[in-house]
């Protein structure tokens, strides 16, 4: 209970700093003076209150789908930038731009997903034909095969110009997040809720398949189920900010690490972690280039990388 | 290829590769000039000239750092290499100051590139060998993330650099296939074949070292002294293949292993030539096929990446690695 309420602080915490920085002032006294100042308000309505959400959406929605892929692909580095998730819903995004420009946000965003769908399923296929696995491979694995549909991307949007484009989505950048452009994250918090509910049975799946066909229940499913609602995350957070590296893979280790592998446990801890991180990372953007803004995800990325490092060669050595 | 025959001796496929290498560069100099001869030469020129240097670094250095480390599937552009150059080069920018930089003569800013990157390289790698003794696949996993750490970390400290400065260095100092500065061809060509004469005399000792550590060492090799020599010029030819065209990842593994297939000799004298022409030929063909054929306005790389990353997960597939 006590490490809950800490938790809770420190996320609290963090969420009213990233309110109160930025370019504009917006102060508690202008907003809760006798006569409140009509532009912060609108500033923290318009702007800050929504980038404040997508943030913390975009933390707990990828904390969770990396949490759920590691219990389907039964290894401890996967998330959706090292199974190539991410640069197939890149592909996705960008084919659905290309063949039906008029397509509404959603449209892109249901490509985006069948995409990223169709390339994890790839990485789940080329990983049964490697023979003596070794759980470090796996990870290498995906993070080529994210390279080679990264280089397809590449040369298409090269042609036709889209280079920048990408590379919004591929960069969490939480700069351009107002009212009105980043309410599809809400979906995510549903689609986190909805793993919350079918935990236990991430936690049998990721026993292994003849674990869980014993207990009764039915395995290709399952993995369908986690499957979906990781590249409809992914596939979202890619179409609204643009992708933040590593933190599928950060958060649930480190989690894991203090509570264990229950998934019913721990998915609540991923989700109040993943937003803090983000947030955190966030701030630091905003913070260290002032006045010009760093993104998010390039910090993350930085971050995200160290802390790989880490666990790599804190734990890898017992893995492989 | 010809070299399917058990009897072809290595230097009749090297003989092989060389004209294939010569016609296609000879196809990519004359056909289709549409402008005055004294312009479209030197030209084009440049870019073959760019594209040699860039083949021959990559493949030599792809060989040499297989050949210490003993494995087929690490190269030094998946061990992060590529990126700890363009870091350094951010760095450097950085902490100078754009216009500092500007008004520096470029061979001298080059120079001090290179010798940073083999003194960091040699840390890290020495580093990163010793924790991960014996344990390839953490090695493996260990530099890739390595490389997108220093790609994180460049990329931030581009963003830390003003915007406009920024712009103004992108033109600069990350350059293309077609059009590397003069000055820093000359010198990279000057250092390449520097790094290749001390090379000369390391070729015997890098045949026993394909033998594997102890082999060597009971055969009188110094193994240390040998294996960091090695990895210092092999630092060095990274150095000039990423200043010269930015990061290549998977062409070495490419050129390497077809490489091995086609001289199925150990001999790094008949090995390294080949690998060398083979990437002058993927790198040449490539461009002349993709701007003439396909009229396509696409840098070769994105191509060769794309082959040379499934070629990486077949070898996966298949084993590959020990």
């Amino acid at each position: 209970m006590k490490r809950a309420f800490a938790a809770a602080a420190v996320l609290v915490t963090l969420a009213v700093v990233s309110l109160l920085i930025g370019a504009s002032d917006v102060s508690w006294r202008a907003l809760f003076a006798p006569e409140p100042d009509e532009r912060a308000l609108q500033v923290l309505v318009i702007s800050r209150l929504p980038r404040m959400f997508a943030v913390m959406l975009a933390g707990t929605s990828l904390g969770v789908a990396g949490l759920i892929m590691q219990m389907i692909a039964r290894n401890r580095f996967v998330e959706p930038t090292t199974a190539g998730t991410a640069e197939s819903a890149s592909l996705g995004l960008l084919t659905a731009t290309l063949l039906a420009p008029g397509l509404p946000v959603l449209g892109k965003m249901m490509v985006a997903t069948v995409f990223a769908l169709a390339g994890t399923a790839l990485f789940l296929l080329v990983l049964r034909r490697i023979p003596l696995r070794s759980a470090l491979i796996v990870p290498v694995v995906g993070l080529i095969l994210g390279g080679i549909i990264d280089s397809a991307t590449t040369f298409f949007a090269y042609r036709y110009d889209l280079l920048q484009t990408v590379n919004a989505w591929t960069t969490g950048d939480f700069s351009t997040v107002l009212r009105g452009r980043y309410e599809l994250l809400w979906v995510t918090l549903g689609l986190t809720c909805a793993a919350y509910t079918a935990a236990d049975r991430f936690t049998v799946a990721g026993m292994g398949e003849t674990f869980t066909t014993n207990l009764g229940l039915n395995y290709p499913r399952i993995v369908a189920l986690g499957l979906l609602i990781v590249s409809l995350v992914t596939a979202m957070v890619v179409v609204t900010v643009g992708m933040i590296p590593f933190l599928g893979l950060i958060v649930p280790n480190l989690v894991s690490m203090v509570m264990g592998d229950n998934a019913r446990r721990s998915i609540p801890w991923v989700a109040v972690s993943g937003a803090a991180f983000v947030l955190l990372c966030d701030i630091v953007g905003r913070v260290v280039g002032h006045p010009y803004e760093i993104p998010g995800g390039t910090i993350a990325g930085v971050i995200g990388s160290v802390l790989f490092l880490y666990l790599l060669l804190k734990r890898g050595a017992r893995v492989g | 290829m010809s070299a399917s025959a058990p009897s072809v001796s290595p230097l009749r496929s090297l003989l092989v590769l060389g004209c294939v290498a010569a016609a296609f560069m000879a196809l990519f100099m004359l056909v289709d000039v549409s402008g005055p001869w004294d312009f479209v030469l030197p030209f084009r020129g440049k870019k073959v000239a760019t594209a040699l240097l860039v083949g021959y670094a990559v493949a030599v250095s792809t060989v040499l750092f297989q050949t210490v480390t003993g494995n087929r599937v690490l190269t030094p552009a998946i061990m992060g290499f590529d990126y700890l150059y363009v870091l350094i080069q951010t760095c450097l920018v950085f902490f100078l100051g754009s216009t500092t930089v500007a008004g520096l003569d470029p061979r001298l800013l080059f120079g001090a590139e290179v010798i940073i990157m083999v003194a960091f390289s040699a840390m890290l790698h020495g580093w990163l060998f010793g924790m991960a003794r014996g344990n390839v696949h953490l090695l493996l996993l260990t530099g890739v993330v390595m490389g997108v750490l220093f790609r994180s970390l460049s990329s931030f400290v581009q963003r830390v650099i003003e915007p406009n400065e920024f712009i103004f260095l992108q033109d600069r100092f990350f350059a293309s296939f077609n059009d590397p500065e003069h000055e820093l061809l000359l010198l990279s060509a000057v250092l390449t074949l520097g790094v290749s004469v001390l090379g000369l005399r390391l070729l015997r000792a890098c045949d026993v070292l394909v033998l594997g550590r102890e082999a060597a060492i009971n055969l009188g090799v110094d193994y240390q002294r040998t294996v960091s020599w090695v990895l210092a010029l092999v630092a060095i030819l990274v150095a000039v293949s990423t200043a010269l065209v930015g990061p290549v990842t998977f062409l070495g593994l490419l050129v390497a292993n077809i490489a091995y297939a086609v001289m199925r000799t150990y001999k790094h004298a008949f090995v390294l030539p080949a690998a060398a022409l083979i990437a002058a030929i993927a790198l040449v063909a490539g461009q002349f096929i993709l701007e003439r054929v396909f009229r396509l306005d696409t840098n070769p790389r994105v191509i060769i990446e794309f082959v040379g990353g499934m070629v990486f997960i077949a070898m996966l597939m298949r084993k590959a690695t020990r």
